[in-house]
Order: structure tokens, then C-alpha cells, then sequence
């Protein structure tokens, strides 16, 4: 029971974290001097075209742009009603994008859940490669698979990722038939899901995932191996042979267990930068996920939208910190029961 | 250097021949035994032995002598980089009883042994069990691993033994994670995770150094015990002469990687044949045997006296709603430290000595009504350390220095002996650069170094050279008063006493005042003219040490000494009087007896002698 207890409390945290980093990305974004509506004002005045700026300062009243900063903030969140009442994130309204004019939320709908299931797979893929090269490196160190796969993860880490992408892209069409760009075959674009569809998605995201991954994957692993070369030193190991476990049991109750701590750990920071630093291999690969329209977005001042995607980051962020902090109270005791009376 | 016949006396050969001679007979056999690292000389150089089925053999030396290496080898378990160069451990198969070769078996049968036929428990408790599995999973491994029972049965024997090793609440234990458990206890889940398979022989490595000496006389009683009901052998690799003296029949002394003495042990602890054991023996700290006369001068010249100092601590409860506990750390302390003395304040981790040390160096704050009066001159000023300004204290910090326990810590191994040493005299502004350095130099002959050792830094130093330097960082200022906190316990016997010597005549020739934290009374026994003896933040009996030593009245007092294993076979440690005393407070005699706040007084029974009791 105290771990949902600390899984409550920890929502809570979330909640309140996620209330200050709204005002701070609200602020961020209006450091800038203008904004899109004031900046095509000027531009809409400057070539004479009136029509357009009535528009334009038809928007700027309908979202309240013309309000004091606070009360922008407060509108936007849903904490104050706006020209037409209550209407802001937290009732699900999520705003109108300018620059494709076009409500935000049905902008980005699809690629939200592209931007969730690409660094799902990364992550996956991370884990999956990371976990067992870094235990056996460890577990060998100092021998060839040590060296080899310290080799290999030191090529990813140090290989830039678009170009990784387009070698891949190369190679991956021309010997495996693997498609080139996006997440799915333009034929099921806006296609309710069906079979085909999920396969044309899965066969897209393997060079994605392999792009995004490799880099962290590599990281990740020389990580894992420090740690467990750093806990195989430690007496409760020397315990454990002693007792006469088999190496390889030894290796996975014991050392691997707590070497875990700082994997499960990552997970929190893993997730953002995966998806920031994946807008550069989505542009490349033209995938549809949030980091091109979020780079858009920043560079034309797009308010809404531009507010929108980052809340969506930290919001991943978030949960994943919320993941990983839970994780590691159900891992380790001493977490857990830190408080408890003897 | 002489040969391997010279070193063992002659006569000795009879009784105590050469391994292999004994033949069947012997448990575990270890030939010719040669381990090195890379292509340095030998650490573990021809080292032979036996051990016969049931007896406890003492494999003793200081650090570095190979003797863990050497029973290490038995198991297997050696450091990956060393090499078993040549040599075989003889141990009878299952079954036929047909000797096999342990450096030759395969791994696969290697872990049939371990655990099952011979276990292991080892130094440090804190940290050989793993953090984070429940104490019942990891001992009950040990029969998952080796015998083919149910689960609940499993489960049935670990608590039995659990029950057996003393533990009042074994379900509690089984579900417990170590860091619940405190030194003592960890050491006990050991010692049944090392039993419970039934072995028939138990290697102990160092089982008790790290464990405080009430601990240790239990610890070392109860391994006894559970020998004798399972009529295993032991090899008790130690250090500590006066453990071997309690435990073992034989002994093997070990020196640099080779046996320089072995026999059986009332013969070589009584007469000592070779040198290096005569030094071993010499060094061995112990509580003298008969008073030594002391004329008791009727007015005290104090350096630092502490009045009515107490010390408590708040605790955060472990969530916002719950109260915060308070723990009383010091409770009314009443003592001082003579002018050129030495007091000694002796106690278990956990009795307040520590938190004494630092009141008295004015790095801790007591409570509200204390009086910590420090005179740094005969008749001159006297500052109260509960009221000093930021002046005061800097002037105070010149005349009063610290020399810590670890000496492997507390010397940053980023700075050059000559940057460690002038640091001090720089935060005080003292002198210019080529006075410091003079001052260094001077420093670094009282303590016995030399002055080409300036320019190294400290991980080119042993632990007694490192606490030397230590002590010479602490003379720089030219204090008066100095606070040693335990700085013999992370040092070899005969390091130990050195270090003491050195301290003993420094305080002499520059008359000094120690204020000196330990919570072994032999080491004491040697340098205080007073002692002071703290359980639970309180001073239960304080005296003169021949008073003390002779004389001593409280039942705590009494088991310290008792506790303390002395090298002398015909002096074993009376278990009877340590757990007498070394329990609660609670269960201690009615004159005794305190529970929570309501203490007894402090009430004199002699010239000097205060104990703890109702008249």
C-alpha cells in the first residue's frame, strides 16, 4: 500500500510541475518581441491588403491576444473564461494554429500518436540492445566482446544521426526493400487503422527506430556495463559465489539487480531528448511526427501550436520521471522502506 | 633470509609436521601453495597447511600477508588477476572420501562445494549482503542451491537456524532487508546463511574486525558454539591475537606471503619461537593485570571541562504527519581533560562518544544550559565553546586540532604531503611559504617521517604513515589540546602501536591534552590517566583505568572487559558477563537499571571513581 500511496503523491508533484512549466513555457514563448497575428499585421499593411487585417484583428480579439500577458495565460489554460467562456487546455481546447490555419488539435492528432509510438519503439530498441551487450561486456570485460561492442556503440555515438539515416536508407531499399520516408504508405494517410496499415506503420519504423536508437542504445550500454563492473567488485558478490551460485545466476539476481537502479532511471531523461533530439531524423526521414510542425511552429511564432507541442514534451517527460520514479520504489527496498520504524 | 626448516623449530616437526604427512586424516590440505599477480614475486609464497575435521585453525598476520589470498584459494574465489601458480588443497570427494584437488576440479563442481561443504562468512557485514533481496531469500539460497527440499521446509530450516545464530524474532528477520539490521545482527544472517547448509568446514574471514568488542565476544562465542553442535572446522583468518587466543587450537603465522610459525596453539601463543611472532605478541594491546600506582593530585588544572552537556537530535518522522522522534545522543555530561592528560571516552557506535568530540571541538552546538569551558594557558582566559563569536573560534581552532579515524580518507589524495601539511598555517595566515615549509619539515621528523617525503602524495603511504602525517597536519598549528577520534581502529596491531607510542610521547614533550575516542579499552588501557565508559548518550562509571580496570563496578564496564579477547589462552572471554552487561539497559541489575529518561545518578565510590547506580 505504500507504494500506491507514493505513486499518488508522485501524480500529484506531476501535476503541480506541470502547472508551473505551463506558465514558463507561456513566457518563453512571448519573449520574443510580437507575435504571428502583429507580425502579419505589418507585413498584410506594409502590401496594402486591408481584407487580411481585419482578419487578423478579428483573430486577435476572438483569441484574446489583446489582453494583458497574465490574462493571455490564464484564457489559454481555461482558468478565466475567454471571449466565448470557459475554453482553454484543461477543458481539451487546445487553440488555433495561424500559420495553418487550421484548429491545433486537429493538426497534430495524428502525429501525436506517430511522435508516442516512434519513441515507444526507440526505447524498446534502446533497451533491447543495451541490456544484454551491456551485461555481457561487463560480465567479459577486458576480452574481444568488451572491445567489439565498445567499438560498435562508440561508431553510433559518434556517427550524426541524419547520416546515419540516409546510409541506411541507402542500403536498407536496395537490399531489404525497405521503404524510403514517412511512417506508412501515403495510400493509408488519414485511413481509419486497419491490418494492412499496421504493417505498412511497422515496416516504416524500423529505420527510425534503428536511427533514433543507436545513439542512446550505445550510451546506455557503456552505462550499464560501468555500474555492473562498479557492483561486481563489491563483497556481497564474492557472498554469492561463495554460497556456490553459477556465475550466470549470480550475475542476474545480484549485481544486475542493483546495477538496474540508474537504467530504470534514464527512462525519465530518455524520453525528452528522444523526441527533441529525433526533429532533425524527422525531418530527414520525413517522418509525421511533432518535431517538424514544432519547428515550424517556433519559427513563425505560431503561439497555440508552438505552446501545445512543448506542453506535450513535458507532459512525456513527466510520466516519464512519474515511470521511472515508481519503478524504481517497486526495484529497491531501500527506496520503499527508507522510513520504515525498526 | 632463511629457509623454510630453519624458521620452524625443530622439535616442533614432530607435533606438527608437514602437511601432506598427515594424510587422510586432515579436512583440508593446502600444499606448496604459490599465488602471484601478473609477473611481481609471489603474495602467496609456498604457504602450507592442514586442517583436521572439527578443530579451528588461526591463520594470522597483518594485512598483505596473504593469509585471506591463501583461504580464498580454498573456495575458489580468488581476484580475477591473480594466479594460482603452483601448489594443490587437498579436500575428500563425496562419497569414497578419495582426496581431490580443488585447483583442479571444474567450475561445475567447484559450486557443489561452496556453500554445501565448505561456506564462507567474511569482514565487512554492512556489505556482504546484498541490499536489496529480503535476508530470508538470500540465506535461504544456500539450500535452493544445494539441497533438493520444498520450499516450506526450506523455509522451516533457515528459521531454526535463525533461531540458533539469536535472533529473538526470526519470521521478522526472514522478511527483513539488511540495512533494517544493525552490524551485529547482519554478521549473525551470515553466519546462518554460512551454517545452514551444514558445512564441513567454515572459512571466517576477519569475521569480527569490523564489529565493536561486546559484539565481537558474542559473535566469536556463538561461531564456537555452532562448531561444537556441528562439529565443523573452522579456518579463522585474523589479525587479532586475542581472537585466536579464544578460538583456535592451531595456528599458522603468516608474514609476507609465507608461514613463519604454525602449531598448535597453546605451544605458540605461550612461547613464541620466531621473531615476527614475538612482535605480534608485543603488539597485541591488553589490559594490564595489575594496578599501577598513581598519586591523585586534589585540584585539577583542566584544559577543557564540560558541564551539564547534553545533545539531542530531531529526527524528521518518516512522513509529514508523523511526530519527529527525538534521539538523545549526549545526556548530562560532567567530565574534563586534564592539562597534559589524557581522558579517554570509550563506547559502542551509537553511544554518543563521537557527538562528545565534536561538542568539544566546538563543531557542534549542545543544548541550551551546557557549559564547554576551554582554557587554552594555566590561570588564563577561559572561553566558553557555547559562546564563541567568529574571532574567538578562529583563535580557538589554533590551539585546539582533530586526528581522524581513516587515515586513507582524510588526507586528500589530490594534494602533496607539503600542500596537505602548510594548508592549515595558510587558512591562518601564519608565516610566510618558507616558514610553513620549515614548519612542515619539522613536523613531518617529530612524527618520524622524512623530509624527502614532502613532495609525494599520500597514496605512496601505508596507514600508519598516513595517520603519521595526520598527526603531523594536526601539530602544525601548534594546538594545545588535541581530539583523537578513533585513530588506532583502521590500523594492523603493530601499526597500532606505534602510532600510540608516538602519540604518547608527542603529548609528553609538547604537553599536550588528549580528548580520545575509542571503543576498545585495551588501546585505552595504554594512554589515559582517566577513562570515561558512555552507553546511550550517558557516562555509566569514569575513573582513574586502574580504578576502572581493577575495580570496575557497572555491569557494562565489566563486559567491555570481559569482551576484550586477550592472547592468552588461559584468560577466554566469559560470555556470561558480556551479555550481562552488553543487553539493554533495561536488563541490566536493579541498582543499574534505567529504561527511557529516569537514569540512576552519577554517585562516587571511590577517589575518582563514579559509577552509574542507586546507593
Amino acid at each position: 500500500m505504500a507504494i500506491l500511496r507514493f505513486a499518488v503523491f508522485r501524480l500529484v508533484t506531476m501535476l503541480i510541475t506541470l502547472l508551473v512549466v505551463s506558465v514558463m513555457i507561456f513566457i518563453i514563448i512571448n519573449l520574443p518581441p510580437g507575435d504571428y497575428l502583429s507580425n502579419q499585421i505589418n507585413e498584410l499593411r506594409a502590401t496594402g491588403q486591408s481584407s487580411g487585417i481585419d482578419k487578423a484583428e478579428f483573430l486577435r480579439r476572438e483569441y484574446s491576444l489583446d489582453q494583458p500577458l497574465w490574462k493571455q495565460y490564464m484564457i489559454w489554460m481555461g482558468f478565466l473564461p475567454g471571449p466565448y467562456g470557459f475554453a482553454g487546455m484543461i477543458q481539451g481546447e487546445f487553440g488555433w494554429s495561424f500559420e495553418f490555419d487550421k484548429p491545433v488539435a486537429d493538426l497534430v492528432g495524428g502525429a501525436l500518436w506517430m511522435t508516442v509510438l516512434v519513441n515507444l519503439a526507440a526505447v524498446l530498441f534502446i533497451y533491447a540492445i543495451a541490456l544484454p551487450l551491456g551485461v555481457i561486456a561487463a560480465a567479459r570485460s577486458k576480452t574481444w566482446i568488451d572491445y567489439t561492442s565498445a567499438f560498435v556503440g562508440y561508431l553510433g555515438l559518434a556517427t550524426p544521426n541524419f547520416l546515419l539515416a540516409l546510409i541506411l536508407f541507402y542500403y536498407g531499399n536496395r537490399y531489404l526493400n525497405l521503404p524510403i520516408g514517412g511512417l506508412m504508405d501515403p495510400k493509408f494517410e488519414g485511413e481509419p487503422m486497419t491490418f494492412e496499415k499496421m504493417k505498412s506503420v511497422l515496416v516504416h519504423l524500423i529505420i527510425p527506430t534503428f536511427v533514433i536508437g543507436t545513439s542512446g542504445a550505445a550510451a546506455m550500454m557503456q552505462r550499464l556495463r560501468a555500474n555492473l563492473l562498479d557492483e561486481l567488485g563489491k563483497p556481497y558478490v564474492e557472498t554469492a559465489r561463495a554460497k556456490g551460485m553459477k556465475e550466470s545466476a549470480m550475475l542476474v539476481k545480484y549485481p544486475l539487480r542493483v546495477a538496474f537502479n540508474p537504467f530504470v532511471a534514464d527512462i525519465g531523461t530518455l524520453l525528452p531528448s528522444l523526441v527533441s533530439g529525433s526533429v532533425l531524423v524527422s525531418v530527414v526521414l520525413g517522418l509525421q511526427t511533432i518535431g517538424p510542425v514544432l519547428l515550424t511552429a517556433l519559427k513563425s511564432q505560431d503561439l497555440f501550436l508552438s505552446a501545445f507541442v512543448l506542453m506535450f514534451v513535458a507532459l512525456l517527460t513527466l510520466i516519464g520521471t512519474l515511470v521511472s520514479d515508481v519503478l524504481l520504489a517497486l526495484l529497491d527496498p531501500r527506496i520503499r522502506f527508507g522510513g520504515r520504524e525498526k | 633470509m632463511f629457509t623454510r626448516k630453519q624458521r620452524l623449530a625443530p622439535e616442533r616437526e614432530g607435533i606438527w609436521g608437514e602437511a601432506g604427512e598427515l594424510g587422510v586424516s586432515a579436512l583440508l590440505t593446502v600444499e606448496n601453495l604459490t599465488i602471484g599477480f601478473g609477473d611481481a614475486a609471489p603474495v602467496v609464497d609456498d604457504v602450507n597447511f592442514s586442517v583436521q575435521p572439527g578443530e579451528t585453525l588461526a591463520l594470522v598476520g597483518e594485512s598483505g600477508s596473504g593469509k585471506t589470498l591463501s583461504c580464498r584459494a580454498a573456495l575458489r574465489i580468488l581476484p580475477e588477476m591473480a594466479q594460482v601458480r603452483s601448489g594443490r588443497v587437498l579436500f575428500p570427494g563425496r562419497g569414497d572420501g578419495a582426496l581431490i584437488n580443488l585447483m583442479d576440479v571444474s567450475e561445475r563442481h567447484m559450486c557443489r562445494i561452496r556453500g554445501e561443504r565448505i561456506s564462507m562468512i567474511f569482514q565487512e557485514p554492512m556489505r556482504s549482503l546484498s541490499p536489496l533481496h529480503r535476508i530470508g531469500n538470500q540465506v535461504t539460497e544456500v539450500l535452493r542451491l544445494h539441497k533438493n527440499i520444498d520450499r516450506a521446509e526450506q523455509r522451516k530450516r533457515v528459521l531454526a537456524m535463525f533461531e540458533r545464530v539469536g535472533f529473538k524474532d526470526p519470521d521478522r528477520v526472514y522478511d527483513s532487508y539488511p540495512f533494517e539490521l544493525s552490524g551485529g545482527m547482519r554478521q549473525r544472517a551470515m553466519i546462518a546463511m554460512a551454517m545452514v547448509g551444514k558445512p564441513e568446514l567454515l572459512i571466517a574471514d576477519e569475521p569480527t574486525t569490523a564489529l565493536d568488542v561486546t559484539t565481537q565476544a558474542q559473535v566469536l562465542g556463538l561461531i564456537k558454539d555452532l562448531q561444537k553442535d556441528f562439529g565443523m572446522a573452522v579456518v579463522l583468518v585474523t589479525h587479532d591475537l586475542g581472537v585466536v587466543a579464544n578460538m583456535a587450537d592451531s595456528v599458522v603465522v603468516m608474514n609476507r606471503g609465507r608461514v613463519v610459525e604454525s602449531g598448535p596453539a597453546p605451544l605458540i601463543l605461550n612461547d613464541p619461537r620466531h621473531g615476527y611472532t614475538r612482535d605480534l605478541m608485543a603488539a597485541a594491546p591488553e589490559i594490564p593485570a595489575t594496578p599501577m600506582d598513581k598519586d591523585k593530585e586534589s585540584d585539577r588544572d583542566y584544559i577543557l571541562e564540560m558541564r551539564n552537556v547534553s545533545k539531542t537530535f530531531t529526527l524528521k518522522g518518516s512522513s509529514p504527519w508523523k511526530p519527529r522522534t527525538v534521539v538523545h545522543a549526549v545526556r548530562g555530561i560532567e567530565f574534563g581533560v586534564e592539562r597534559g592528560k589524557t581522558l579517554a571516552v570509550v563506547g559502542e557506535s551509537g553511544s554518543g562518544k563521537t557527538t562528545c568530540a565534536r561538542m568539544a571541538l566546538a563543531a557542534e552546538r549542545a543544548d541550551p544550559g551546557a557549559e564547554i569551558l576551554f582554557r587554552a594557558q594555566t590561570g588564563g582566559e577561559t572561553v566558553d565553546l557555547q559562546k564563541l563569536d567568529n574571532a574567538d573560534r578562529l583563535a580557538f581552532q589554533r590551539k585546539a586540532q582533530m586526528v581522524f579515524q581513516d587515515p586513507y580518507s582524510t588526507l586528500n589524495p589530490r594534494m602533496r604531503v607539503k600542500d596537505a601539511l602548510t594548508e592549515p598555517m595558510e587558512i591562518h595566515g601564519i608565516g610566510t611559504n618558507a616558514d610553513r615549509t620549515a614548519r612542515a619539515v619539522e613536523m613531518l621528523r617529530w612524527v618520524g617521517l622524512s623530509e624527502n617525503m614532502l613532495t609525494r602524495y599520500p597514496h605512496a603511504f601505508s596507514g600508519g604513515q598516513r595517520q603519521r602525517l595526520s598527526i603531523a597536519r594536526a601539530l602544525m598549528l601548534g594546538p594545545t589540546f588535541l581530539v583523537c577520534d578513533e585513530p588506532t581502529s583502521a590500523l594492523d596491531v603493530s601499526v597500532q602501536e606505534q602510532v600510540l607510542q608516538l602519540l604518547e610521547e608527542i603529548r609528553d614533550r609538547l604537553n599536550l591534552s588528549y580528548l580520545f575516542i575509542s571503543h576498545d579499552l585495551a588501546v585505552v588501557a595504554r594512554i589515559a590517566d582517566e577513562v570515561a565508559v558512555m552507553r546511550a548518550g550517558l557516562v555509566v562509571e569514569q575513573g582513574p583505568p586502574d580504578q576502572l580496570f581493577y575495580n570496575p563496578q557497572h555491569p557494562y564496564t565489566k563486559a567491555l572487559i570481559a569482551a576484550q579477547p586477550e592472547p592468552d589462552i588461559n584468560r577466554p572471554i566469559n560470555l556470561r558477563i558480556v551479555a550481562q552487561g552488553a543487553g539493554e539497559p533495561s536488563s541490566w541489575p536493579e541498582a543499574f537499571r534505567f529504561d527511557g529518561l529516569d537514569t540512576p545518578p552519577l554517585t562516587v565510590t571511590g577517589p575518582g571513581h563514579k559509577v552509574r547506580r542507586y546507593a
